[in-house]
Formats: structure tokens, sequence, C-alpha cells
């Protein structure tokens, strides 16, 4: 499943679907579940079909009733109207465990202090 | 009639922006030959179907990912309760995913078409990694044969790939 279709044509894998959504989306909506399940059905319907090693089929479900959402993508903002420095708004790469909530910092905390943590795999404690 | 735009072309704007910023490309993976093309052994609905999702999503009490090139996976229970699960991610707005973990793993769709026979069974556990790892060759010698033996190791037939 894709929603970035020259990324995924780039890589080429041997089957995909394509969804014209915002990333964040590349699987369905929060609270439609309905919707959801339609698309993940259509998905793997596809997947079952697809004969050809390359093919993205696209779901044709729109995000909107425009695509105006695409035009914010990505697009540099100056720093200044009218001046050619452009605001950095990336999110530092940061290189350590980057927790939804404290909560969560203190929970792993908690579980690996006991090292019976079978599903974090790769990670050296 | 609503206006329609083509797909973004993300790999144009990522160039734009970041020429806009000084940096350079980005060197993107871009593979020419034909794709491994396996066919389906039997049907989805009779299949045991994985996944494998990059939205950075991990359940309370795993250690989070971090935001540099961070090679490693979480196995996430396919009985987990969804509400146990959480996302962490520097490239995409996570307020959605945050609100409902199925924008970007889709676990209770996917539950709900095993019961409606759609699917045959799930993997005893779907894997979840970062998105944004800035060395492919990390990805190709460090994540993805992990990813494939625990794929193996858990009987997968078919899967399903659900990258941010």
């Amino acid at each position: 499943m894709s929603s970035a279709r020259d990324i995924t044509a780039a890589v080429n894998p041997p089957r995909a679907t394509f969804l014209d959504w915002p990333l964040g989306h590349t699987s369905g909506r929060p609270g439609e579940a309905s919707l959801n399940r339609t698309i993940l059905r259509a998905a793997l319907e596809a997947f079952g079909r697809i004969d050809l090693p390359g093919t993205i089929v696209d779901l044709g479900v729109p995000w909107a009733d425009d695509d105006d959402w695409k035009d914010r993508v990505m697009r540099p903002r100056p720093k200044v109207a009218g001046d050619a420095a452009v605001v950095d708004d990336r999110v530092e790469r940061w290189p350590t465990p980057q927790y939804q909530s404290g909560a969560d910092a203190t929970a792993a905390a908690a579980r690996h202090a006991g090292q019976d943590c079978a599903v974090c795999a790769g990670i050296d404690y | 009639m609503a206006d329609r735009q083509p797909p973004v072309r993300y790999i144009d704007r990522t160039r734009q922006q970041y020429e806009a910023l000084g940096y350079e490309s980005y060197a993107w993976v871009h593979e020419s030959d034909p794709p491994a093309f396996t066919p389906l052994r039997k049907p989805i609905a009779e299949s045991r179907l994985g996944l494998v999702a990059s939205g950075g999503v991990y359940a309370a009490g795993q250690t989070a990912f971090t935001f540099k090139d961070d090679t490693t996976y979480r196995a996430i229970p396919t009985d987990v309760d969804t509400a146990e699960l959480r996302a962490t991610h520097f490239a995409y707005d996570l307020t959605d995913a945050r609100a409902d973990i199925n924008c970007v793993f889709p676990l209770d769709g996917l539950r709900g078409l095993v019961v409606e026979g759609a699917v045959g069974e799930l993997a005893p556990a779907f894997l979840t990694c970062m998105g944004g790892i800035y060395s492919a060759r990390r990805v190709r010698e460090e994540l993805a044969p992990a990813i494939v033996q625990r794929c193996l190791d858990d009987g997968v037939e078919a899967l399903l790939l659900v990258p941010v």
C-alpha cells in the first residue's frame, strides 16, 4: 500500500496499490472503520489479482472534495516575505528513543529493567 | 467538478526543499531491474498474512524508535489492544495516527477481514519500523534481512507493506 506514487514507482515493488491521500494515512482515516476496511479489502484483492510485476493499482478513493491539500506539501516558506532564505521546519533527527509520552518512557524502562521484553528486536540494552 | 491534481511528486519536492535550504539532493533508491515476483501459492482468504509498517509504531512498554537511522524493528502481537499502540516519527503529521493507529497500522481492519473470511489468518505478530532511514545500505543489510527472517519464522505466506 502506498500514498507516495513516485517513491513507490522508484522502489519498484512486485505489487502495489496507491491511495492518493496525505502521508500519514497509508491505510486509513481516523475513526472511519468501514471505509478503512473497504480500502484494505481492495488492496488485498489487488494483491491476489496482479500478475504483472511492478503493477501499481490506483484504488481511486479521493481524500477530499478537492486536491488543495497537495499545494501545502513540502513547500518551502520564506523566513521573511520576499526573502530568499526559507524556514527549515523539518523535525530534528534525535538519536534517542522518541516516546509519544513520558508514561511510555517509564513503562519501557520498567519492562526492560526486568529484561523480560521479547518483542523489541535488535536493540542493545 | 472538483479541481483534481496529479499525485504529489515527493522526490521532486524533497529535492526542491533541500535546494532551498542549501543542502545536497537526497539520493533516492531507484530500482530499474524487474522486481522479484512470487505467485501466491493460495488465495489470501486461505493464507497467513503478515504486515510490515514503517510509521514508527510501538506498543506501550516497548522501546520507542529513534529518529536517526534506527534499523531495529518491533514485533506487535496481533492480539494486542490497539489502544496500547503509539506512533512516533519525524517525517509525517502524527495527529491522525495518534487518534487512530489504523491510519498507519491497519490491525483492526485486518482482524475484521479475518472474521469475514477475506483473510485466512493473521501472523502471530505484525512488524513495525521507522521510515526515513537515510542509509539504503543499512536497510538492505540490517533491517530487511531481520524482517524477512522473522516473517519466515512466523510462517507468513503473504506480506502486506504499509510504508509512510
